[in-house]
């Protein structure tokens, strides 16, 4: 799996890290840190932390689920 | 759709060339292919990897969380195409249509998109610089080689400058609980990127993590003992440090040596292009067939009195390669023009930094929401009595409005009160921005005046 | 200046079915004064805005007097809970709540929990055994989610029936009080006391916990000294359990009987999601969006005259967000009123959005898609034994009152 998190977009709202703690985790409040190339054992909490992104910020490939090609197209915080 | 027959031709049959394999050259072949290019696709990169993401190299990467080779970018869809990694481009002949490259071969495109990037300042002293000891950090091989080196545990580490890249090397350094000097030529942390009350801030960040902090300083040697393994750095105070390892982030200079003589206006400060992403000539002329995109482009912003803005920043190599593909493909005038708002974040010492717009073209900061002492805050910059800018330290679920107060030109101070607004919020004061001319580690934007051909730019390093 | 008549319909139990045609004449303009005084806001963009905007406060202290549209039920004794004050008081509660329950100081309280949620889930689908029809309401979608939050913050759940009665009767003052000024008094007056009698509750339930600790976040609220700032309160602990509490099941149960619901109203993406279980993420994602269990966000107000799509809001309104409307706004999401379980881009406002969004919303994530997962895999051809169900009072939390199902058989 590849992942990749649009920090611009990204507004610390944390889910990813709640739901996948082994991939993603706060550093501070608000900062967010992640492991791009997870081991697969990790598939299903990365499609739960992509789905409840609530800014849709997160990218992955090779996790499965036709639904994750999902590619935003609205501006940035617009 | 009623193309050209030879626009037609190129979108089947055409080949694009692609120089840069990062961010910018990867995102830009996507949307080749997503929009209907069906020809031939050639990425070529002077690394021998595939599109990685930098963000993480000097955070969860030097942090030692995540290994150097885990920052592969995802794709989008399938690009199909043909990769010429671990060669540089090494020449351009307009007329030709023909990128040269390194090993002596050569590449002909019908269209050429130039992402080539950025790479880091190196110490400006080239046999101090070849010290074991002294290291950038801007690819996955820096990181790696920086990361086993700070494993060994170094007695010092010397960061050369207090941009962000810097600022963040610092906080890896304390985290990893190793002594850190930073040295910095500016008054504060940050200044030349978000002026000195924020780089105050940053600064008692710095302190109350233990960092050995020394602004208004100059390095002026770094010294080796008889086996070449650095030892000790001098500063412009008459001052000394011993340190065994030295983390040069004195900023980035573009890639464009490679299109000296092409005709093109590529100089230190990138390549000039217009909003369109289409590269400009020598003589301020569009050339139809090469475009520019990423860390390596100046394009002029209308939100910004339509000044020549580049910007290293990781949304804009998004936002441009997106725009320059696009209009690679299209008639004119289904052609979009790049007007992304410059969005930028850092995390550093546990603190979320984010910005919006350009905040080194201010005069003015009012501490909006929050307090620089706790510190979470948002700031507004203004410039000749508009929004131009905003900061956000741990509060970037309010950047969302000030990028609206900024695209909509709102007079500066905002005139309105808002939560959380705090004595020192009351009145705006001096950003405090060093002046433009005295060179600074690094600015992320750098907005370079009105001509396409502004070749000047003089840099007096550390 | 226009003005509409439509909070009144909105409120008005008998439209409480079908809400979404009033959401759509309210789209009309997208921010309008209701006769009834408070400024509604029913647009993608405009909510959006509004929710991020620094000039609109939560603190109905800020409301001028007479724009306030629901009584205040508070005790006087206790300060508001978090979701009803502003930065800085309100980042400062979240933030110690937060290192009880989430990232980066308790990361995986919420996440060590998956085995607890399926466990419940399972046994309470096993209870359905030997019958042929449930109401889901009281079968599943009440006692699940209430098990959950008295696991999580330490409530011994055989209390649940002392406090359920309270629970709901507190969540009844979100909105406008209904009936005779008589009916009205008697409504506060109750509301009064059922907080009065849940903070005793719960007071005595931090004093066993402070002097007993376990590994809930009443033990962790309790003990907690704060990082580098004032740990909480007894009165504010009080305020926020209260609030974590109800909101930790009153919402849920419709996140879930909505989600049945439309399941079996959609027949198609119910075979899809059997078919496919990874798609339950996105499902519950265009759920939220679709029907989203808090359905407005009454009584926010303004620090100062805002104008916003044509409409200036004054210094001191009452402002309500439509957040159920805006989440079927056609400017924002194509084709809104279907139901696409694989939505793109779908940042709806299920949980809200700003410093104010939900914080519970990762447990209900984890429920929801645990519990609809479940029920779906194991009820044998489920359906509707009557379409509209019965609903609950509530327009603000909305959702079914009972949701009987008939099916064939349990699967194993």
């Amino acid at each position: 799996m590849r992942v990749v998190v649009d920090l611009n977009r990204c507004q610390g709202y944390a889910q990813c890290a709640f739901l996948a703690p082994d991939v993603f985790a706060m550093h501070g409040e608000e900062a967010l840190l992640y492991d791009a190339q997870p081991d697969d054992i990790r598939r299903v909490d990365v499609l739960r932390a992509v789905a409840a992104c609530p800014v849709r910020a997160i990218t992955v490939e090779g996790a499965g689920g036709k639904w994750t090609a999902d590619r935003v197209g609205v501006p940035h915080g617009a | 759709m009623a193309l050209d027959g030879s626009l037609e031709r190129l979108r089947r049959e055409g080949h694009i060339v692609v120089v840069g394999a990062s961010l910018a050259g990867l995102r830009a072949a996507e949307t080749l292919r997503t929009e209907g290019f069906t020809g031939a696709l050639t990425l070529i990169g002077d690394e021998p990897y595939g599109p990685y993401d930098r963000p993480p190299l000097s955070k969860q990467v030097l942090l030692g969380r995540v290994p150097p080779d885990h920052t592969d970018l995802p794709r989008h869809c399938a690009i199909d195409a043909r990769w010429r990694l671990g060669v540089a481009a090494s020449g351009l002949d307009l007329a030709a249509k023909r990128v040269a490259l390194a090993d002596g071969t050569s590449v002909e495109y019908d269209r050429l998109l130039i992402a080539t990037g950025v790479r880091s300042r190196p110490w400006p002293n080239e046999l101090e610089a070849c010290l074991d000891g002294v290291f950038v950090l801007r690819t996955r091989d820096d990181a790696a080689r920086l990361d086993h080196r700070l494993k060994a545990g170094p007695s010092r580490v010397l960061v050369i400058g207090a941009g962000f890249t810097g600022s963040e090397i610092a906080s890896v350094c304390r985290e990893r609980d190793l002594p850190v000097t930073v040295a910095e030529r500016g008054a504060t942390p940050l200044v030349g990127a978000l002026g000195s009350v924020i780089g105050e801030v940053a600064a008692r960040l710095q302190h109350q993590h233990g960092v050995d902090l020394r602004c208004g300083v100059m390095v002026t040697g770094l010294e080796g003992d008889s086996a070449g393994r650095l030892r000790r750095a001098h500063f412009s105070d008459g001052g000394t440090v011993e340190a065994e390892v030295a983390v040069v982030a004195l900023g980035a200079t573009r890639n464009t040596e490679w299109l000296a003589g092409s005709g093109l206006a590529a100089g230190p400060r990138g390549i000039a292009c217009d909003a369109g992403c289409r590269a400009f000539d020598i003589r301020g002329i569009v050339a139809d067939d090469v475009f520019v995109a990423g860390d390596v482009a100046r394009s002029p912003h209308p939100l910004f009195g339509y000044q020549f803005l580049s910007l290293e920043h990781w949304g804009n190599a998004v936002a441009q390669a997106e725009v320059a593909a696009h209009n690679m493909i299209s008639p004119g005038e289904r052609r979009r023009p790049h007007l992304w708002t410059p969005y930028f974040w850092s995390a550093q010492f546990g603190v979320n930094i984010k910005s919006v717009g350009v905040p080194n073209m201010a005069d003015h900061i009012l501490i909006s929401q929050g307090s620089l002492d706790e510190p979470r805050f948002t700031a507004a910059y203004g410039y000749q009595g508009r929004v131009i800018a905003a900061v956000s330290f741990d509060q970037a679920k309010w950047l969302e409005f000030y990028q609206r107060q900024i695209e909509q030109a709102a007079p500066f101070p905002l005139p309105f009160t808002t939560v959380d607004r705090r004595p020192e919020g009351m009145r705006p004061v001096p950003a405090g921005f060093p002046d433009p001319s005295v060179p600074t580690h690094g600015p992320e934007v750098t907005v370079s005046g009105h001509s396409p051909t502004d070749q000047r730019v003089t840099f007096t390093p550390a | 200046m226009t003005s509409v008549a439509l909070l009144g319909q909105i409120l008005d139990h008998a439209n409480r079915a079908d809400p979404y045609p009033l959401y759509a004449e309210l789209r009309g303009t997208p921010v309008v004064r209701d006769e009834s005084g408070p400024y509604l806001v029913s647009t993608y963009w405009e909510i959006r805005s509004l929710l991020h905007d620094p000039r609109v406060s939560s603190d109905v202290r800020n409301l001028a007097p007479e724009a306030r549209t629901v009584p205040s039920t508070d005790d006087p004794e206790l300060p508001p809970s978090f979701i009803r004050i502003d930065p800085p008081d309100h980042d400062r509660v979240r933030r110690l709540i937060m290192r009880t329950y989430g990232p980066p100081h308790t990361p995986r309280r919420v996440y060590d929990l998956r085995g607890e949620i399926g466990g419940i889930v399972s046994a309470l689908i096993d209870g359905f055994q030997g019958r042929d029809r449930i109401d889901l309401v009281e079968d599943f979608s009440y006692p699940f989610p209430v098990t959950v939050i008295c696991r999580l913050l330490g409530v011994p759940q055989e209390d649940e029936q002392r406090f359920h009665g309270w629970a709901d009767t507190v969540a009844t003052a979100i909105e406008p009080p209904v009936g005779t000024p008589e009916e009205q008094q008697a409504h506060w007056r109750a509301v009064r006391e059922a907080r009065r009698q849940l903070a005793t509750y719960l007071s005595g339930l931090i004093d066993q916990r402070r002097r007993a600790p376990r590994d809930d976040m009443i033990s962790a609220l309790t003990m907690d000294r704060g990082a580098d700032e004032s740990p909480m309160s007894l009165p504010e602990m009080l305020s926020n359990l209260t609030l974590l509490l109800i909101a930790g099941h009153e919402t849920t149960v419709n996140l879930i009987t909505n989600g049945m619901l439309t399941l079996l109203r959609h027949p198609d993406a119910l075979k899809q999601l059997r078919e496919d279980p990874d798609l339950i993420f996105p499902l519950v994602e265009e759920l939220l969006r679709f029907e989203p269990p808090v359905q407005l966000l009454p009584e926010r107000t303004t620090l100062d005259d805002i104008e916003i799509a044509g409409t200036t809001i004054p210094k001191g309104a009452s402002l309500w967000l439509v957040p159920a409307s805006g989440n079927r706004d056609p400017q924002r999401f194509p084709e809104p009123d279907r139901f696409i379980p694989d939505r793109p881009d779908n940042q709806h406002f299920g949980f809200g959005s700003g410093i104010h969004n939900c914080i519970g919303s990762p447990l209900a994530r984890l429920e929801a898609q645990t519990a609809l997962t479940e029920l779906v895999r194991r009820l044998d051809n489920p359906r509707l034994v009557e379409d509209p169900p019965p609903y609950r009072r509530n327009a603000v939390l909305r959702g079914p009152q009972h949701l009987s199902i008939a099916y064939d058989g349990l699967r194993r």
